[in-house]
């Protein structure tokens, strides 16, 4: 029984499981420690206010609020599980297309800027097409495609700029990026679909409601009443499974991850390295268009059009989504989901206590911290502890699950280091 | 023609400092993503130093100009302390640095975030009194000089209305780069970048310039935080410096790892920023017309001009770069 315990301990996904797990509680324990260190520093706070404190950093997607006599109440709140469904949305799908860049050596740093191009493009393409002419499911069809391909247009960019100017990536995502938030905020500017209607709202987009399109709900606002969850989680994850199978059983998937693990070896089997980088970061673009499209078609979600100060925090929430999930497509979906579910205990200790929500950004931040460790916490975790990193002598592994970003495309003939 | 220079020296100022600071640690061989996490550390505990000053020890005004030193080498030391963060998990526990870098950029506004709102009840720490320009630039008035008599171009281009701390941060530009390739120090350091198991093998430690490396990175990334948010935002901290970390990341790759293309690329970035923000007021040949105004073109075109502008140089420049080969693969001494 031992040695059978000791054999599953020692398999990689365990491992692998049980160092993410570690990283996790780690993280909440840290969490817990903030809020008690803040309430005992602060004569504001006492004990009872840390430990209502520390109860929603952890049970917050089950908080229902506080009572008449001011006690928290815990249970089944089917608005935040919904909420958080709806969070996780538009991150599992900019996730994903970081997550895919990453397996094939790219680095998409620009997901914010094929969000706010498939924003532009889906808000558009709904908010103008008839919906007297054409039947609403199908506006939200075309809208969808639409800011896909916008998105992969405007992914295709820094792809071929890489592929035959060689750029590198990073700089031109990050070019792209602000580009785009220019280009949206001038393209919205004098625009009719400004919600001009109601008072204090000009700086906003109509929610495509107003023009009767909608993410049909798919019965989950029965199961989940109250909230803004919709059927785009199910195409979200939709797109996840297909990722998957694209990457491990198809050629294509074959060849993304042989430019991504080793370029050398691609430019030997002869895969053009050239097509692949443009191929996975048009891939990766209608990712992140789709993204915006499952988040603003969804019929209430309001776009603050003025963009040109910020980037959209679902594009960048998607790096750290990608490398909590090791780049794996299937992984994202828990990973995104585990966000969102941290981003409600966020909000419910900002709404219900004096706590503020950056306690939850403070956890995040740490876990993906430590999950870059994970190569330790496995080598605690097995038997042989004899190439553990820390011991000086030994070289030990290193961490090769993401490749890792290099400045500069390998000159062709070049030496492998 | 004046106010143009001032503006561009003032965009363009942090941006070399912190593209500076990614060339030491990738030169050393650690990608740093982390810059604009340590920027927005910097520019946070450079305003509370000084809101400290200034409440607790009643900090007299007319020292501001030794205040602001002392500031900018507390935000440095911050930086250095902060960056330690990524080079320990770079160097011993040789962890991916994009993973790392991403985990400090978001620990790092998080943690910012969750200190203002903390002190200051809101999502913004600024001075406790006066402004950033009553208090650090060098005024007219403050120096004993008529406010209203022109003191000729050169005076009132570079030295008044300036703040001193953007001339600090060139002087240690210029210092730092003399030092990267002119010292013993730096052909190490570059070499830990560039092939790290030859420099193993003649003797100089590799982790612990790396660890250097990394440090000096963070002691530069912070005081060009502190600077950014002295000189844009009014010397308030907000939990974010505009992008500017990643911009000084885009500038490294654009000067392509080397001192002296950085400083031109960040000028060029700087100047049309300052076109960006000032179009509609420029008054370029004096002759009392706003041309860019008058030609009609939307804001938002202006705006996009520098980040456009910076991929056609590139498309034409970027054959020739290369960056350091070894950055950001960690050191394995067994490895060969």
């Amino acid at each position: 029984m031992n040695k059978r315990l000791s054999a599953l301990l020692d398999s990689d996904a365990v491992k692998g499981s049980l160092s993410s797990v570690l990283s996790i509680l780690f993280g909440l324990f840290v969490g817990c420690l903030i809020i008690l260190a803040v309430s005992l520093s602060d004569s504001d706070f006492t004990l009872k206010s840390a430990a209502e404190g520390i109860k929603l950093l952890l049970f917050g997607v089950f908080s229902k609020g506080r009572d008449a006599s001011g006690e928290l109440v815990f249970g089944f709140s089917t608005s935040n599980i919904g909420n958080l469904l709806f969070r996780a949305t538009p991150v599992i799908m900019t996730g994903l297309s970081v997550a895919l860049a990453f397996r094939s050596g790219l680095f998409n740093i620009g997901a914010s800027g094929q969000f706010l191009i498939g924003t532009a493009t889906c808000l558009t393409v709904a908010l103008s097409l008839d919906t007297k002419v054409f039947p609403p499911l199908a506006v939200w069809l075309i809208a969808f495609i639409a800011a896909g391909a916008a998105g992969a247009l405007w992914g295709i960019i820094p792809g071929l700029l890489r592929a035959y100017l060689s750029i590198n990536e990073v700089l031109s995502c990050i070019m792209t990026n602000w580009i785009a938030a220019n280009l949206v905020t001038w393209f919205f500017e004098n625009s009719p679909l400004r919600n001009a209607g109601q008072s204090g709202k000009i700086g906003y987009i109509m929610p495509t409601s107003a023009n009767g399109v909608s993410t049909p709900t798919l019965f989950l606002d029965r199961l989940f009443p109250s909230s803004q969850v919709n059927g785009g989680f199910f195409v979200a994850i939709f797109f996840c499974i297909a990722a998957y199978i694209l990457l491990t059983k198809t050629v294509t998937g074959f060849e993304m991850r042989i430019c991504g693990s080793n370029s050398h070896a691609a430019h030997y089997v002869g895969i053009r390295q050239k097509k692949m980088t443009v191929f996975s970061f048009a891939l990766a673009g209608a990712l992140s268009g789709g993204a915006a499209a499952l988040y603003y078609l969804s019929g209430h979600t309001e776009f603050f059009w003025s963009t040109y100060q910020t980037l959209p925090q679902e594009g960048l929430s998607g790096i750290p989504v990608a490398l909590l999930a090791s780049n794996n497509p299937l992984g994202v979906i828990f990973t995104s989901l585990f966000m969102s579910l941290l981003g409600v205990s966020g909000q419910q200790l900002k709404n219900l206590t004096a706590f503020n929500e950056f306690t939850t950004d403070i956890v995040v931040a740490l876990i993906v911290y430590l999950s870059a460790f994970s190569l330790v916490i496995r080598q605690y975790l097995s038997k042989d502890r004899r190439n553990l990193i820390f011991s000086k002598a030994a070289g030990g592994k290193t961490n090769r699950t993401v490749p890792v970003y290099q400045g500069q495309l390998k000159e062709e003939g070049e030496e492998k280091q | 023609m004046s106010f143009l220079i001032q503006q561009t020296i003032i965009y363009a100022v942090p941006l070399m400092t912190v593209a500076l600071a990614g060339v030491f640690a990738e030169r050393s061989g650690i990608v740093n993503l982390a810059l604009e996490g340590i920027m927005i550390f910097g520019a946070f505990t450079g305003v509370l130093f000084i809101n400290i000053m200034q409440t607790v020890f009643s900090f007299p005004k007319e020292n501001a100009m030794l205040l602001m030193l002392m500031t900018m080498l507390f935000s440095g030391i911050c930086g250095f302390i902060f960056s330690f963060l990524l080079s320990f998990a770079a160097v011993r526990l040789k962890s991916n640095q994009t993973v790392s870098g991403t985990a400090l950029n978001m620990l790092s506004a998080a943690l910012v975030m969750f200190f203002i709102n903390l002190i200051a009840n809101q999502n913004v720490l600024s001075m406790a009194e006066g402004d950033a320009s009553g208090w650090f630039m060098i005024r007219k008035s403050a120096l004993g000089f008529d406010p209203r008599t022109d003191y000729g171009f050169l005076a009132e281009t570079f030295f008044f209305k300036t703040y001193p701390a953007s001339y600090i941060c060139i002087l240690l530009f210029i210092l730092l780069s003399v030092m990267l390739y002119k010292t013993p120090f730096g052909l190490r350091l570059r070499a830990c970048g560039e092939n790290p198991h030859a420099a193993d093998s003649l003797g100089i430690s590799v982790p612990s310039m790396r660890y250097l490396g990394t440090g000096i990175s963070g002691f530069l990334s912070g005081i060009g935080g502190f600077v950014f948010a002295l000189t844009t935002a009014n010397c308030s901290a907000s939990g974010e410096v505009a992008g500017f970390g990643f911009l000084a990341l885009a500038v490294m790759i654009f000067g392509n790892w080397t001192p002296l293309p950085i400083f031109g690329a960040s000028l060029l970035f700087g100047v049309f920023k300052c076109v960006a923000a000032a179009y509609s007021t420029l008054d370029i040949n004096g002759d009392g017309k706003f041309l860019l105004a008058e030609l009609g073109i939307s804001t938002n075109f202006y705006r996009i001009l520098p980040y456009l502008i910076t991929l056609i140089v590139l498309a034409f420049t970027s054959k020739k770069s290369r960056s350091p080969r070894a950055a950001g693969i960690p050191f394995d001494k067994s490895l060969r």
